[in-house]
């Protein structure tokens, strides 16, 4: 089939059709819900705000008219009127989309019936209602597509589609890039319509007023001339062979990492580990560690390619018994994993017991209603110096005579004067490095002169998470506030790194955080000098920090930090890192 | 409770970026604040954009601001500059 329209962006481009939706489906009337109300009213109302956040940032980055207009509907969704109506639609026992529906309609009939200027503000509002509903329902976004299509083949690239609409709207544009779009084919507009425009800006081919594009099946193969004004839907096989040529070719070469490059190196993300060092795609080096707590650890990090050790949990080796395990004992432990990674770093993390870990040979020297601000980590090695020296003793044999670099840390470092007494106590045993775990806030908050004194720090984000914000690791109601995503916790990560570089010491991050591929990136835009994660974590975050550069890391970190809520940070990251929606992460 | 009458002089009125100005203005307040069309409308909440969008108000046409508590009189002060804008 053949279409034809007026070109508007010269060049050629084909992919998959992706049909612009306008509008989700209306949720069911009578719709209802199963569960408490409460969860309900907050499943709506991280929607509406998770909305608010998108519309925001586009808004901010469009800026002008569409920016304006953005902003606004940022504030629809954001509307106390609204989050009152759809709060009393749930209480009535309303499914939240249903009760999102309807709180819409009541505003929605009054703009309407105005018509005119704010006739059209209804259309905004429509658009952030459907955006809201699709949010709930896990209907697809309506508007554009967020990622390109997988790719055809085993091995091969991502695709970016042929978009298709009747008109596009500024919003609709805002965040499109070469990577999601291959061609804009619109029934509506002309040479000097606002798709005309986007497209000639990005350098895709475009053809609009093409009468009949919206009836194309989505994810058919769709060719584009934006010359000629053709568009062949499902073209001859040998059309296809210049897919390659098309604005691909400039990408992989930014993306390549000094391994096999281009469509190959994309194709494998989801599906296997490329191995390698871990660095930016400029060259930005960062090693990929794995956090261990036992030996079969150790397999799975050495079978995910991970460059060292970044957190080896030794409490393993303590808990269950009665006394602290000999020197000789712990030596030969130690040794099987600085054997595992030869040449390489191996970061150790002494004793951390209390807590939630408690040890009959180490008890707390009271009773402790709130255990995790008790006597833990160090604070029990300081009042058992004995176990401390010992546990030394045996990981200075164990580096005897081994090519890994051996690096220990303490755990619960809350002042600089602890971790020099720390630093002392591992230096006098001939060990070089010796550093401290930030995962109290008043460390981070005295990073400048804590790194002065030990040889490198390493960020724990889930205790800093827990201790900053005052919440229960264990309390799942408390989510929210453990999420690394939080920006004061971003705030701590900044100020301890830049501490640590300005004193010429590493830093690195050895939370859960570091396994979120997109937080990693963000992570190293702070500064985080090395990352440990789960084994299982490192080949994802391996292949995201490959397509970005150290400068695209940094604005993605500033932004998430411009943010006041984990899901703003989150989507401003997210917007500052395009290519990994196109790697699948 | 205090006050502000003030006469809505854009062209566009209360809508567009005025409207989105006043609201993020009044949802910096700490207070409830009201908004309603002189004479005799019935007040509705400044922290609504969509409430602020529906009470239609035009150019030349007149609106009280009502706020009451702590620093009242500064956010007040605020909100009419901005609707009596150009």
């Amino acid at each position: 089939m053949n279409l034809t329209g007026v070109g508007a962006s010269p060049g050629t481009g084909q992919g998959p059709a992706f049909i612009v939706t306008v509008s989700v489906p209306e949720p069911p009337e009578g719709a209802t819900y199963t569960g408490e109300a409460d969860q309900e009213k907050q499943r709506a109302a991280d929607a509406l705000q998770q909305v608010a956040g998108v519309l925001e940032l586009r808004g901010d980055r469009a800026g002008g008219q569409a920016g304006e207009i953005l902003r606004a509907q940022a504030m629809m969704a954001e509307d106390p009127g609204l989050a009152v109506a759809v709060r009393s639609f749930i209480d009535q026992g309303i499914a939240a989309p249903r009760a999102v529906y309807q709180a819409f309609a009541r505003f929605r009939e009054t703009l309407a019936g105005a018509g005119g200027y704010l006739g059209e503000r209804a259309a905004d509002l429509d658009d952030v209602r459907d955006r809201v509903i699709g949010e709930l329902t896990g209907h697809p976004m309506p508007g554009i597509p967020s990622e390109p299509a997988p790719p055809d083949e085993p091995g091969g690239a991502p695709r970016p589609y042929v978009l298709v609409a009747h008109d596009l709207a500024p919003a609709d544009t805002v965040l499109l890039t070469k990577d999601l779009v291959a061609a804009f084919v619109t029934e509506k507009g002309g040479p000097t319509s606002h798709t005309a425009i986007v497209a000639r800006s990005m350098g895709v081919p475009a053809v609009v007023g093409c009468r009949g594009a919206t009836g194309i099946r989505p994810g058919v193969r769709v060719r584009v001339d934006g010359t000629s004004g053709q568009v062949q839907v499902e073209p001859p096989p040998d059309f296809s062979d210049s897919r390659s040529a098309g604005p691909e070719a400039g990408r992989s070469a930014g993306s390549g990492v000094g391994r096999s490059g281009g469509d190959a190196w994309a194709g494998q993300v989801a599906a296997r580990d490329t191995g390698g060092p871990g660095r930016t795609s400029d060259g930005h080096a960062v090693p990929l560690l794995a956090n261990v707590g036992g030996q079969s650890d150790l397999d799975a990090a050495v079978a995910h390619g991970a460059e060292g050790i970044g957190l080896y949990r030794t409490e393993f080796l303590f808990l269950g018994r009665s006394e602290a395990p000999s020197a000789d004992e712990q030596r030969q432990v130690y040794r099987a994993a600085l054997e595992a990674f030869p040449g390489r770093t191996v970061v150790v993390r002494v004793l951390d017991a209390g807590a939630d870990k408690p040890l009959s040979f180490l008890p707390p020297s009271g009773g402790e209603p709130n255990p995790a601000l008790g006597e833990r980590g160090l604070r029990l090695l300081r009042r058992f110096p004995d176990v401390l020296d010992t546990q030394v003793e045996a990981l200075a044999g164990a580096a005897d005579g081994s090519s890994a670099h051996l690096m220990i840390m303490a755990p619960m470092v809350a002042t600089a004067e602890e971790a020099s007494w720390f630093a002392g106590v591992c230096h006098v045993r001939g060990l070089a490095s010796a550093g401290a775990m930030i995962e109290i806030p008043a460390a981070a908050l005295r990073a400048e002169s804590l790194v002065t004194v030990v040889d490198f720090v390493s960020i724990g984000t889930n205790d800093l998470a827990q201790y900053t914000f005052a919440a229960d690791r264990e309390l799942g109601t408390l989510g929210t506030l453990q999420d690394p995503w939080q920006p004061a916790l971003l705030d701590l990560v900044h100020r301890t790194a830049t501490a640590a570089s300005d004193n010429g010491k590493p830093c690195g991050v050895c939370g859960e955080a570091a396994a979120d591929p997109l937080l990693a990136c963000v992570l190293v835009g702070l500064g985080a000098t090395s990352l440990s994660m789960s084994p299982r974590a490192l080949p994802a975050v391996r292949v995201a920090l490959a397509g970005q550069t150290l400068g695209q890391c940094q604005l993605a970190a500033q932004a998430a930090r411009g943010m006041e809520t984990p899901a703003h940070a989150r989507a401003a990251a997210r917007s500052e890192l395009p290519e990994l929606a196109r790697l699948g992460l | 409770m205090p006050e502000r009458k003030v006469t809505v002089v854009a062209e566009v009125g209360l809508h567009a970026r005025p409207a989105a100005t006043f609201v993020r203005a009044a949802t910096k307040a700490p207070m409830d604040v009201t908004v309603a069309k002189v004479p005799g409308g019935d007040p509705i909440n400044a922290k609504s954009i969509l409430q602020i969008l529906a009470l239609d108000v035009r150019q030349d046409e007149t609106i009280v601001i009502k706020a009451e508590g702590k620093g009242a009189d500064e956010v007040l002060d605020e909100l009419a500059k901005i609707a009596g804008s150009p």
